[in-house]
Protein backbone atom coordinates (compact mmCIF):
# COMPACT_ATOMS: atom_id res chain seq x y z
CA UNK A 1 0.00 0.00 0.00
CA UNK A 2 1.12 3.40 -0.81
CA UNK A 3 -0.19 6.63 0.60
CA UNK A 4 1.38 9.30 -1.13
CA UNK A 5 1.07 8.54 -4.54
CA UNK A 6 -2.72 10.36 -4.93
CA UNK A 7 -2.58 14.15 -6.05
CA UNK A 8 -1.49 15.29 -3.06
CA UNK A 9 1.54 13.47 -2.31
CA UNK A 10 0.58 12.80 1.25
CA UNK A 11 -1.94 10.95 2.99
CA UNK A 12 -3.96 12.75 5.66
CA UNK A 13 -6.49 11.09 7.79
CA UNK A 14 -10.11 12.38 7.89
CA UNK A 15 -9.52 14.59 4.71
CA UNK A 16 -9.84 13.05 0.91
CA UNK A 17 -6.73 13.10 -1.05
CA UNK A 18 -8.22 14.03 -4.41
CA UNK A 19 -9.29 16.99 -2.91
CA UNK A 20 -6.21 18.00 -1.21
CA UNK A 21 -3.92 20.43 -2.50
CA UNK A 22 -0.63 20.94 -1.09
CA UNK A 23 0.99 24.32 -0.87
CA UNK A 24 3.73 24.56 1.38
CA UNK A 25 4.34 28.69 0.54
CA UNK A 26 5.07 31.10 2.70
CA UNK A 27 2.15 33.16 4.29
CA UNK A 28 4.08 36.24 3.16
CA UNK A 29 5.47 35.30 -0.40
CA UNK A 30 3.70 37.61 -1.87
CA UNK A 31 5.28 40.46 0.09
CA UNK A 32 8.65 38.33 -0.37
CA UNK A 33 8.45 38.37 -3.98
CA UNK A 34 8.27 42.37 -3.79
CA UNK A 35 11.16 42.82 -1.14
CA UNK A 36 13.48 40.49 -3.68
CA UNK A 37 12.30 43.33 -6.40
CA UNK A 38 13.34 46.25 -4.33
CA UNK A 39 16.32 44.54 -3.56
CA UNK A 40 17.09 43.83 -6.96
CA UNK A 41 16.83 47.57 -7.39
CA UNK A 42 19.08 48.50 -5.00
CA UNK A 43 21.50 45.85 -5.91
CA UNK A 44 21.95 47.34 -9.54
CA UNK A 45 22.47 50.67 -8.34
CA UNK A 46 24.77 49.60 -5.70
CA UNK A 47 22.78 51.55 -2.90
CA UNK A 48 22.51 50.89 0.71
CA UNK A 49 19.15 50.57 2.52
CA UNK A 50 18.97 50.52 5.96
CA UNK A 51 15.13 49.97 7.63
CA UNK A 52 15.11 51.77 10.71
CA UNK A 53 13.04 50.10 13.23
CA UNK A 54 12.15 51.08 17.32
CA UNK A 55 8.93 51.76 19.44
CA UNK A 56 7.13 55.43 18.49
CA UNK A 57 9.26 58.24 20.73
CA UNK A 58 12.52 56.36 20.45
CA UNK A 59 13.96 59.21 18.46
CA UNK A 60 14.41 57.74 14.95
CA UNK A 61 13.33 60.95 13.00
CA UNK A 62 15.69 63.23 15.00
CA UNK A 63 18.48 60.62 15.12
CA UNK A 64 17.93 60.71 10.74
CA UNK A 65 18.02 64.40 11.03
CA UNK A 66 21.02 64.46 12.81
CA UNK A 67 22.38 61.63 10.31
CA UNK A 68 21.75 63.67 7.26
CA UNK A 69 23.12 67.10 8.67
CA UNK A 70 26.31 65.55 9.71
CA UNK A 71 26.25 63.40 5.94
CA UNK A 72 25.90 66.38 4.23
CA UNK A 73 28.36 68.41 6.16
CA UNK A 74 31.42 65.75 4.74
CA UNK A 75 31.95 67.01 1.37
CA UNK A 76 31.74 64.33 -1.49
CA UNK A 77 29.42 61.73 0.53
CA UNK A 78 26.72 59.72 -0.95
CA UNK A 79 23.47 61.00 -1.80
CA UNK A 80 20.48 59.46 -0.10
CA UNK A 81 16.86 59.49 0.41
CA UNK A 82 14.06 58.63 2.64
CA UNK A 83 11.03 57.00 2.88
CA UNK A 84 9.07 58.02 6.13
CA UNK A 85 6.58 55.17 7.26
CA UNK A 86 3.94 56.67 9.78
CA UNK A 87 0.05 55.88 9.88
CA UNK A 88 -1.07 59.44 9.33
CA UNK A 89 0.36 62.76 9.06
CA UNK A 90 3.27 64.06 6.41
CA UNK A 91 5.12 65.93 9.40
CA UNK A 92 8.03 63.59 9.47
CA UNK A 93 8.83 63.52 5.65
CA UNK A 94 8.48 67.21 6.38
CA UNK A 95 11.27 67.00 9.02
CA UNK A 96 13.03 65.27 6.55
CA UNK A 97 12.77 67.72 3.78
CA UNK A 98 14.30 70.44 6.01
CA UNK A 99 16.99 68.75 6.15
CA UNK A 100 17.45 69.14 2.41
CA UNK A 101 17.06 65.49 1.67
CA UNK A 102 14.35 64.16 -0.77
CA UNK A 103 11.88 62.37 1.39
CA UNK A 104 8.47 60.48 0.26
CA UNK A 105 5.86 59.96 3.41
CA UNK A 106 4.13 56.68 3.01
CA UNK A 107 0.79 56.54 5.32
CA UNK A 108 -0.53 53.22 6.31
CA UNK A 109 -3.65 54.20 7.40
CA UNK A 110 -4.66 51.21 9.74
CA UNK A 111 -1.53 49.00 9.23
CA UNK A 112 1.27 48.91 11.52
CA UNK A 113 4.04 48.03 9.23
CA UNK A 114 5.20 49.45 5.98
CA UNK A 115 4.98 46.39 3.40
CA UNK A 116 7.41 45.54 0.62
CA UNK A 117 4.87 46.67 -2.02
CA UNK A 118 4.31 50.24 -0.67
CA UNK A 119 8.26 50.84 -0.58
CA UNK A 120 8.52 49.69 -4.15
CA UNK A 121 6.53 52.22 -4.71
CA UNK A 122 7.84 54.73 -2.70
CA UNK A 123 11.37 54.00 -4.53
CA UNK A 124 9.87 54.75 -7.51
CA UNK A 125 8.75 58.47 -6.55
CA UNK A 126 12.21 58.95 -5.32
CA UNK A 127 14.46 57.46 -8.12
CA UNK A 128 17.05 56.10 -5.74
CA UNK A 129 20.88 57.28 -7.26
CA UNK A 130 23.63 54.96 -7.86
CA UNK A 131 25.83 54.07 -4.52
CA UNK A 132 23.43 56.14 -2.53
CA UNK A 133 21.85 55.74 1.05
CA UNK A 134 18.74 54.65 1.19
CA UNK A 135 16.63 55.35 4.80
CA UNK A 136 13.34 53.55 5.71
CA UNK A 137 12.08 54.96 8.65
CA UNK A 138 9.32 52.12 9.87
CA UNK A 139 5.96 52.71 11.49
CA UNK A 140 6.99 53.10 15.20
CA UNK A 141 5.77 49.88 16.59
CA UNK A 142 8.07 47.10 18.20
CA UNK A 143 6.67 43.93 16.74
CA UNK A 144 4.70 43.69 13.28
CA UNK A 145 7.99 45.53 11.10
CA UNK A 146 10.56 42.60 11.94
CA UNK A 147 8.15 40.52 10.07
CA UNK A 148 7.99 41.94 7.27
CA UNK A 149 11.05 42.41 4.63
CA UNK A 150 10.94 45.72 2.58
CA UNK A 151 14.32 44.33 0.19
CA UNK A 152 16.44 46.33 2.66
CA UNK A 153 19.91 45.59 3.51
CA UNK A 154 19.75 45.27 7.26
CA UNK A 155 17.29 46.52 10.05
CA UNK A 156 18.35 48.86 12.55
CA UNK A 157 16.42 49.08 15.45
CA UNK A 158 16.97 52.07 17.93
CA UNK A 159 16.64 51.80 21.31
CA UNK A 160 16.22 54.79 23.59
CA UNK A 161 17.76 54.79 27.41
CA UNK A 162 14.12 55.96 29.04
CA UNK A 163 12.62 52.56 27.74
CA UNK A 164 13.61 50.46 30.31
CA UNK A 165 16.19 47.67 30.17
CA UNK A 166 14.46 45.05 29.85
CA UNK A 167 12.68 46.16 26.11
CA UNK A 168 14.63 43.63 24.50
CA UNK A 169 13.05 41.39 26.88
CA UNK A 170 9.75 41.86 26.13
CA UNK A 171 10.05 42.21 22.65
CA UNK A 172 12.30 40.12 21.52
CA UNK A 173 11.77 39.65 17.49
CA UNK A 174 12.69 43.29 15.93
CA UNK A 175 16.56 43.41 17.97
CA UNK A 176 17.05 39.59 16.88
CA UNK A 177 16.33 40.31 13.55
CA UNK A 178 18.11 43.58 13.52
CA UNK A 179 21.91 43.93 12.87
CA UNK A 180 23.05 47.00 14.85
CA UNK A 181 21.25 48.71 17.88
CA UNK A 182 21.60 52.34 18.30
CA UNK A 183 21.18 52.77 22.08
CA UNK A 184 20.29 56.39 21.75
CA UNK A 185 19.15 59.67 23.98
CA UNK A 186 22.49 58.25 26.20
CA UNK A 187 22.68 62.08 27.33
CA UNK A 188 19.19 61.10 29.27
CA UNK A 189 20.81 58.55 30.89
CA UNK A 190 22.02 59.73 34.63
CA UNK A 191 18.84 61.21 34.98
CA UNK A 192 16.97 58.13 34.54
CA UNK A 193 18.70 55.91 36.71
CA UNK A 194 19.24 53.32 33.85
CA UNK A 195 22.09 50.79 33.48
CA UNK A 196 23.38 50.90 29.76
CA UNK A 197 25.44 47.82 30.40
CA UNK A 198 22.14 45.76 31.13
CA UNK A 199 20.64 47.45 28.25
CA UNK A 200 23.70 46.02 25.92
CA UNK A 201 23.53 42.51 27.94
CA UNK A 202 19.61 41.91 27.50
CA UNK A 203 20.40 42.87 23.93
CA UNK A 204 22.96 40.48 23.04
CA UNK A 205 20.22 38.05 25.43
CA UNK A 206 18.11 37.88 22.13
CA UNK A 207 20.81 38.43 19.53
CA UNK A 208 24.30 37.00 20.82
CA UNK A 209 25.40 38.88 17.05
CA UNK A 210 24.06 42.46 17.69
CA UNK A 211 26.33 45.11 17.18
CA UNK A 212 25.44 48.09 20.11
CA UNK A 213 26.24 51.61 19.59
CA UNK A 214 26.00 53.78 21.92
CA UNK A 215 24.66 57.83 20.84
CA UNK A 216 22.84 60.91 21.52
CA UNK A 217 21.48 62.01 18.53
CA UNK A 218 20.61 65.46 20.42
CA UNK A 219 24.24 66.22 21.61
CA UNK A 220 25.86 63.85 18.13
CA UNK A 221 27.86 61.87 20.74
CA UNK A 222 28.92 58.48 19.54
CA UNK A 223 27.06 59.43 15.74
CA UNK A 224 31.00 59.67 13.62
CA UNK A 225 30.79 55.40 14.90
CA UNK A 226 27.41 55.69 13.38
CA UNK A 227 28.59 57.36 10.54
CA UNK A 228 31.26 54.58 10.28
CA UNK A 229 29.23 52.16 10.44
CA UNK A 230 27.21 53.31 7.37
CA UNK A 231 30.09 54.68 5.30
CA UNK A 232 31.80 50.90 5.41
CA UNK A 233 28.60 49.06 4.81
CA UNK A 234 27.94 51.05 1.50
CA UNK A 235 31.48 50.85 0.63
CA UNK A 236 31.17 47.02 1.21
CA UNK A 237 27.92 47.02 -0.74
CA UNK A 238 30.01 48.28 -3.67
CA UNK A 239 32.41 46.06 -3.70
CA UNK A 240 30.06 43.13 -3.58
CA UNK A 241 27.87 44.96 -6.55
CA UNK A 242 30.93 45.14 -8.48
CA UNK A 243 32.11 41.33 -7.62
CA UNK A 244 29.19 40.51 -9.27
CA UNK A 245 30.07 42.03 -12.06
CA UNK A 246 32.93 40.78 -13.28
CA UNK A 247 32.67 37.98 -15.49
CA UNK A 248 32.91 34.30 -14.46
CA UNK A 249 30.05 34.41 -12.66
CA UNK A 250 26.90 32.30 -12.52
CA UNK A 251 24.44 34.34 -11.14
CA UNK A 252 20.64 33.56 -10.38
CA UNK A 253 20.94 31.04 -7.26
CA UNK A 254 18.30 33.38 -5.36
CA UNK A 255 15.95 33.76 -8.75
CA UNK A 256 15.99 29.72 -8.71
CA UNK A 257 15.04 29.52 -5.10
CA UNK A 258 12.34 32.42 -5.26
CA UNK A 259 10.40 30.52 -7.61
CA UNK A 260 10.88 27.40 -6.09
CA UNK A 261 9.04 28.49 -3.38
CA UNK A 262 6.84 29.86 -4.83
CA UNK A 263 5.40 28.00 -7.79
CA UNK A 264 1.22 29.00 -8.18
CA UNK A 265 2.42 32.88 -7.74
CA UNK A 266 1.06 35.66 -9.97
CA UNK A 267 2.49 38.51 -8.98
CA UNK A 268 0.02 41.73 -9.35
CA UNK A 269 0.52 45.08 -10.40
CA UNK B 1 -0.87 42.32 15.69
CA UNK B 2 -0.82 41.89 12.07
CA UNK B 3 -2.17 37.93 11.68
CA UNK B 4 -5.41 40.65 9.29
CA UNK B 5 -2.26 41.14 6.73
CA UNK B 6 -1.34 37.26 7.46
CA UNK B 7 -5.38 36.60 6.83
CA UNK B 8 -4.84 38.77 3.18
CA UNK B 9 -1.95 36.79 2.40
CA UNK B 10 -3.50 33.61 3.02
CA UNK B 11 -6.34 35.09 0.88
CA UNK B 12 -4.14 35.82 -1.92
CA UNK B 13 -1.84 32.56 -2.02
CA UNK B 14 -5.16 30.57 -2.28
CA UNK B 15 -6.89 32.36 -4.70
CA UNK B 16 -3.87 31.95 -7.31
CA UNK B 17 -3.66 28.37 -6.12
CA UNK B 18 -7.71 28.57 -7.12
CA UNK B 19 -6.73 29.91 -10.46
CA UNK B 20 -3.83 27.26 -10.98
CA UNK B 21 -5.88 24.30 -9.68
CA UNK B 22 -8.97 25.12 -11.08
CA UNK B 23 -10.87 24.72 -7.67
CA UNK B 24 -13.86 27.20 -6.57
CA UNK B 25 -14.32 25.81 -3.07
CA UNK B 26 -11.91 25.40 -0.15
CA UNK B 27 -13.27 23.62 3.12
CA UNK B 28 -10.22 23.30 4.89
CA UNK B 29 -7.06 25.49 5.10
CA UNK B 30 -3.81 23.82 6.95
CA UNK B 31 -1.40 26.06 8.70
CA UNK B 32 1.78 26.09 9.98
CA UNK B 33 2.93 28.13 12.37
CA UNK B 34 6.21 28.27 14.10
CA UNK B 35 5.95 29.13 18.28
CA UNK B 36 8.31 31.85 17.53
CA UNK B 37 5.98 33.48 14.77
CA UNK B 38 4.27 35.46 17.23
CA UNK B 39 1.44 35.05 15.84
CA UNK B 40 -1.98 34.78 18.26
CA UNK B 41 -4.39 31.69 17.05
CA UNK B 42 -7.60 33.40 18.10
CA UNK B 43 -6.72 35.74 16.63
CA UNK B 44 -5.90 34.46 13.36
CA UNK B 45 -9.05 32.10 13.56
CA UNK B 46 -11.00 35.85 13.76
CA UNK B 47 -9.03 37.09 11.01
CA UNK B 48 -9.32 34.35 8.90
CA UNK B 49 -13.31 33.85 9.32
CA UNK B 50 -13.03 37.98 8.69
CA UNK B 51 -10.69 38.19 5.33
CA UNK B 52 -11.94 35.05 3.44
CA UNK B 53 -15.51 36.13 2.84
CA UNK B 54 -16.51 36.57 -0.54
CA UNK B 55 -13.70 34.39 -1.24
CA UNK B 56 -13.53 30.33 -2.19
CA UNK B 57 -12.32 29.59 1.32
CA UNK B 58 -15.67 31.64 2.70
CA UNK B 59 -16.40 29.10 5.92
CA UNK B 60 -13.53 27.08 5.82
CA UNK B 61 -12.53 25.57 8.74
CA UNK B 62 -9.00 26.48 9.91
CA UNK B 63 -6.45 24.47 11.37
CA UNK B 64 -3.26 25.72 12.75
CA UNK B 65 -0.47 23.27 13.43
CA UNK B 66 2.48 24.08 15.21
CA UNK B 67 6.03 24.32 14.85
CA UNK B 68 9.32 24.06 17.49
CA UNK B 69 11.19 26.38 18.24
CA UNK B 70 14.77 25.98 17.41
CA UNK B 71 17.87 27.94 18.81
CA UNK B 72 21.80 27.95 18.14
CA UNK B 73 23.41 27.84 21.49
CA UNK B 74 26.77 30.03 21.42
CA UNK B 75 28.08 28.89 24.22
CA UNK B 76 28.12 25.23 23.24
CA UNK B 77 27.53 26.12 19.66
CA UNK B 78 24.75 23.37 19.47
CA UNK B 79 21.04 23.33 17.41
CA UNK B 80 18.52 22.87 20.42
CA UNK B 81 14.65 23.08 20.52
CA UNK B 82 13.74 25.60 23.27
CA UNK B 83 9.66 26.37 24.29
CA UNK B 84 9.94 30.04 24.84
CA UNK B 85 12.08 32.37 23.39
CA UNK B 86 13.75 33.46 26.45
CA UNK B 87 14.65 29.65 27.43
CA UNK B 88 18.17 28.85 28.28
CA UNK B 89 20.45 26.28 26.46
CA UNK B 90 18.78 22.71 27.74
CA UNK B 91 22.28 21.11 26.68
CA UNK B 92 24.58 23.85 29.05
CA UNK B 93 22.80 26.13 30.55
CA UNK B 94 23.54 28.97 28.31
CA UNK B 95 22.03 32.59 27.93
CA UNK B 96 22.93 33.37 24.58
CA UNK B 97 20.74 31.59 22.06
CA UNK B 98 19.91 32.76 18.73
CA UNK B 99 16.46 31.63 16.73
CA UNK B 100 16.97 29.36 14.07
CA UNK B 101 14.01 28.34 13.60
CA UNK B 102 10.01 28.30 14.80
CA UNK B 103 9.39 32.17 12.66
CA UNK B 104 7.84 29.67 10.08
CA UNK B 105 3.82 31.08 9.00
CA UNK B 106 3.07 28.94 5.98
CA UNK B 107 -0.01 27.49 4.72
CA UNK B 108 0.08 23.62 4.09
CA UNK B 109 -2.13 22.42 2.16
CA UNK B 110 -5.93 23.12 0.76
CA UNK B 111 -9.05 20.55 0.91
CA UNK B 112 -10.99 21.98 -1.64
CA UNK B 113 -13.90 21.07 -3.80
Amino acid sequence: MHFGQGPAGTEVPGMSQERLIALETDILAKNDRYAEGNRRVLGNLGAFAVNLVSSPGSGKTTLLCKTIEMLNARAGDAPLAVIEGDQQTANDAERIRATGARAVQVNTGKGCHLDGHMVGHAMEHLEIDPASYLFIENVGNLVCPAGFDLGEDCKVAILSVTEGEDKPLKYPDMFTVSEIALLNKVDLAPHCDVDLDLYEANLRRVNPGIRVLRLSARTGEGMQDWLDWLDQRLKAKQQSVQAAETPATETGPTETRSTETFPTETLGA
Amino acid sequence: MHEMSLCEGVRSVIEDAALANGFSSVSRVRLEIGRFAGVEKPAMAFAFDVVMRGSVAEGAALEMIDLPGRAMCYDCAKEVEIAHRLDDCPLCGGGKLMPMGGDEMRIKDLEVT
